[in-house]
């Protein structure tokens, strides 16, 4: 097992290192897009601005598209969910990866829910619904809740495999093959978010 | 439903934990790395470790303390203290915090709070505020409860937001360690104010004071120390009581 961690300077990746470490994963940090062709698996993290994924244009881009070529289990969390799909709101400039048809988008929501408007960001423990089951997924329970921290989302199409309502229902798990993706943090989730973890570490090199 | 979050503060001086009342009178409440597994194991959403003698004393951030605590949880954890640099944060984030609380610095360089909003994102980024009422008004304190500034506090949570804080964690000085309840005036003002998350602080006594701030307080988070610190099981009693009351925690 060799994952790439993807360090492209969005937010600091210590707590998904640790969680990684917590789990005995074999992880290292690619210094140069190349080092992408010999990993069996590919984390692409991030918090932060979409514009921060700028550092993933060009060679870095194309090194992420072979790697998904090859097959290998791919999970992108929270800004790294929103970077899978065409583009997103957030940036005019920018393209995401393109894996995943669809467009970002700010969550605005002006209904009331008891407790006041819906602020943004979108931050706290919110619930799973599940919508499609998957080995992502396995152990899951219909209704767990995961620790989000976002403005952002990714919309409900038919790569969702779970979704959540914050006034709007959006994507907060995505899947294409051996794609995937989660809108909220599962290494600051507890034991919902480090079996997700477990789930996808256990992928790697199993093929499909 | 997004749950309301349940928060423990670890007031840390020395490397143990401590919790006064009023900012005074301090006494021991135990290992922070054997607090955070117990609250861990009993459900709770959050933590934040306050380092109450950082700003006074000028000492830097606990990276041992931080790092203790982030072994035994998956959970966000938030550290404050005596934050004052763009490379004191980036200590106590390399050491393990998800996010760093800023109280006095922010207050004499606001510029801070754009600074590490946009090097970690504004969800890193949390704004501290201390408030007293001064009349029907909330004035702000800094340095931990001892210097009045001439800050109105719901002024200052709307600028903390605007210059790129994620949430607001507001204390009542008038409040702490008094055990009679949330300020739920306070936190109601700010909450409406602002369109961060806003947790509230000072003065939790039993689970009703919680049912309160989030039913009449408009907050979005609650956070205490010592009704946690000295009983045990607390927090799964208190997550239980407030949704027998209709507010949505993750149990």
């Amino acid at each position: 097992m060799n994952i790439a961690l993807l360090d492209y300077g969005a937010g600091n990746l210590t707590s998904v290192r640790k969680a990684l470490l917590h789990l005995d994963a074999k992880f290292s940090i690619p210094v140069s897009p190349l080092d992408l062709d010999s990993s069996s698996a590919l984390i692409v993290p991030g918090v932060g601005n979409f514009e921060a994924t700028v550092a993933l244009k060009h060679e870095w881009k194309d090194a992420v598209l072979r790697a998904i070529t090859r097959g290998i289990p791919v999970l992108g969390i929270c800004l790294g969910l929103q970077w899978l799909f065409d583009s997103s709101e957030e940036s005019n400039n920018l393209l995401g990866l393109g894996v995943m048809p669809g467009r970002c988008t700010l969550l605005k929501c002006d209904n009331y829910n008891g407790f006041g408007t819906f602020k943004v960001p979108h931050v706290g423990w919110n619930t799973l619904h599940i919508t499609r089951s998957s080995w992502l997924m396995d152990g899951i329970k219909d209704g767990d809740q995961v620790y989000f921290t976002h403005s952002y989302a990714a919309p409900v199409t038919s790569d969702c495999i779970a979704s959540t309502m914050y006034g709007v229902e959006f994507a907060s798990v995505v899947q294409r093959q051996n794609i995937s993706g989660v809108q909220f943090h599962p290494e600051k989730s507890g034991e919902v978010g480090l079996r997700i973890l477990v789930n996808f570490l256990a992928k790697i090199g199993k093929g499909n | 439903m997004l749950s309301k979050r349940i928060i423990a503060c670890l007031d840390v001086r020395n490397g143990l934990v401590v919790k006064g009342i009023n900012f005074e009178n301090l006494r021991n409440a135990g290992d922070p790395g054997t607090l955070a597994r117990r609250y861990n194991q009993e459900g709770i959403d959050e933590l934040v470790i306050l380092d109450i003698t950082a700003t006074i004393e000028k000492r830097k951030a606990m990276v041992k303390t931080i790092h203790a605590v982030a072994q035994e949880i998956f959970l966000p954890l938030c550290v404050g203290g005596g934050i004052n640099s763009e490379q004191h944060a980036h200590t106590a984030i390399e050491a393990g915090a998800d996010k760093v609380s800023l109280n006095t610095a922010a207050i004499s360089n606001p510029e801070l709070i754009t600074k590490l909003a946009k090097c970690y994102g504004s969800q890193a980024v949390i704004v501290a505020i201390d408030a007293k009422r001064a009349g029907d008004q909330f004035r702000i304190y800094v340095r931990s409860g001892r210097q009045e500034t001439n800050r109105d506090a719901i002024n200052w949570a709307r600028e903390a937001a605007d210059r790129g804080a994620g949430e607001i964690l507001l204390t009542s000085i008038d409040r702490d360690g008094t055990k009679v309840g949330f300020d739920c005036k306070l936190t109601a003002a700010v909450s409406e104010e602002v369109t961060i998350p806003v947790i509230a602080s000072g003065g939790a006594g039993n689970f009703d004071h919680f049912v309160e701030v989030f039913k009449n307080g408009k907050a979005d988070a609650a956070l205490a120390a010592s009704i946690f610190h000295y009983s045990e099981h607390a927090v799964i009693n208190l997550k239980q009581h407030l949704k027998t009351h209709g507010i949505p925690v993750r149990l």
